[in-house]
C-alpha cells in the first residue's frame, strides 16, 4: 500500500545571491538519479529555480520542499512574508516589483510566478500583504 | 559539432571550465533576462550572454547547456569563474557583441 517518497527539504536565505539556484540544481541532480524522463526533470527545475529566486529577491527568506512519490513531483515553497499586495498582477508576464539593482542582473523580468504556473501541472498560491507566501505546485510523472 | 571546433574557430578565450573538448553542442541560444533563458533555452545550446554574476553558472546548470560564451568582453565575477570550474561548466568570453557570435556560429553550421 505505502509507496516510497523522497522528501526534500532546502532553507532559501534572503538576498543571498550567491547560494541561489543550489536547492534546484541540487534537486535537479536527485530527480536525475532517479531516472525520471528529462522532459519532466526541465519544468521541475524551472518551477523550483523561479520559487527560490523569488524567496530570494522578494522575501524575508522561506523553505522549499520536495516531495517524490510515484505520481508526482510536489513543490511547495514557502517564505516569512511580507506577502504579496495584489496577486492577479503579480500573475501578470512582465510585471515586477524587483528593485533595479536586482533587474540589472537579469532578475525581475515579471516572468517568474508566469513560468511557475506555465511549466506544472497543478498550481496554487496564496498570500496577502503582511502575510507569508506559499506556492504549492504540481508535476504529474505519467 | 563539438565544443573544441566551437571554441578554435570563434577563437573563444578559455575562462573556466573547460574540460571537456568533445562536448557536444546542439544550437545556441542568446538572453540575459534569466527567467527567459530558464524557460526557452534548450539543453546543450550554446549560451551567449552579458549577465556575468555567479547565478549564470546555475541557470546553464538547470538548462544544461553545453558552455556559455560571455559576450562583448565582459568582465566577469571571481565568485562565477571559481563556480564554472567547481561543477565544470565550460564559460568562455568573446570580444564580439552577441549577434556577431551567433553569425560565426552559424557560418559554423549551428
Amino acid at each position: 500500500m505505502s509507496h516510497s517518497l523522497i522528501k526534500l527539504e532546502y532553507e532559501i536565505l534572503e538576498n543571498d545571491f550567491s547560494r541561489a539556484g543550489e536547492a534546484s540544481s541540487n534537486m535537479k541532480k536527485m530527480l536525475t538519479h532517479l531516472g525520471i524522463n528529462s522532459k519532466i526533470i526541465r519544468k521541475a527545475a524551472i518551477v523550483t529555480y523561479e520559487a527560490e529566486m523569488n524567496i530570494v529577491i522578494h522575501s524575508k527568506g522561506g523553505k522549499i520542499f520536495v516531495t517524490v512519490s510515484p505520481e508526482c513531483i510536489e513543490i511547495v515553497a514557502k517564505d516569512k512574508g511580507p506577502g504579496i499586495k495584489d496577486l492577479d498582477l503579480a500573475m501578470q508576464e512582465g510585471y515586477s516589483t524587483a528593485p533595479n539593482d536586482v533587474r540589472e542582473l537579469g532578475f525581475g523580468a515579471g516572468m517568474g510566478l508566469p513560468n511557475m504556473r506555465k511549466f506544472c501541472d497543478d498550481f496554487e498560491i496564496l498570500s496577502s500583504e503582511g502575510n507569508e507566501t506559499c506556492v504549492n505546485m504540481k508535476i504529474y510523472l505519467k | 559539432m563539438n565544443l573544441k571546433k566551437v571554441k578554435e574557430s570563434l577563437n573563444l578565450e578559455v575562462i573556466a571550465g573547460y574540460n571537456e573538448e568533445d562536448k557536444e553542442v546542439d544550437g545556441a541560444y542568446i538572453g540575459d533576462l534569466l527567467s527567459v533563458v530558464m524557460s526557452s533555452a534548450n539543453e546543450n545550446n550554446i549560451w551567449i550572454t552579458i549577465q556575468t554574476h555567479l547565478n549564470i553558472i546555475a541557470v546553464a546548470t538547470l538548462v544544461g547547456t553545453s558552455c556559455i560564451i560571455v559576450a562583448e568582453g565582459m568582465e566577469i565575477d571571481e565568485e562565477t569563474i571559481k563556480k564554472a570550474n567547481e561543477i565544470n561548466m565550460p564559460l568562455f568570453r568573446s570580444n564580439l557583441n552577441s549577434y556577431r557570435i551567433a553569425c560565426r556560429l552559424n557560418d559554423l553550421g549551428i
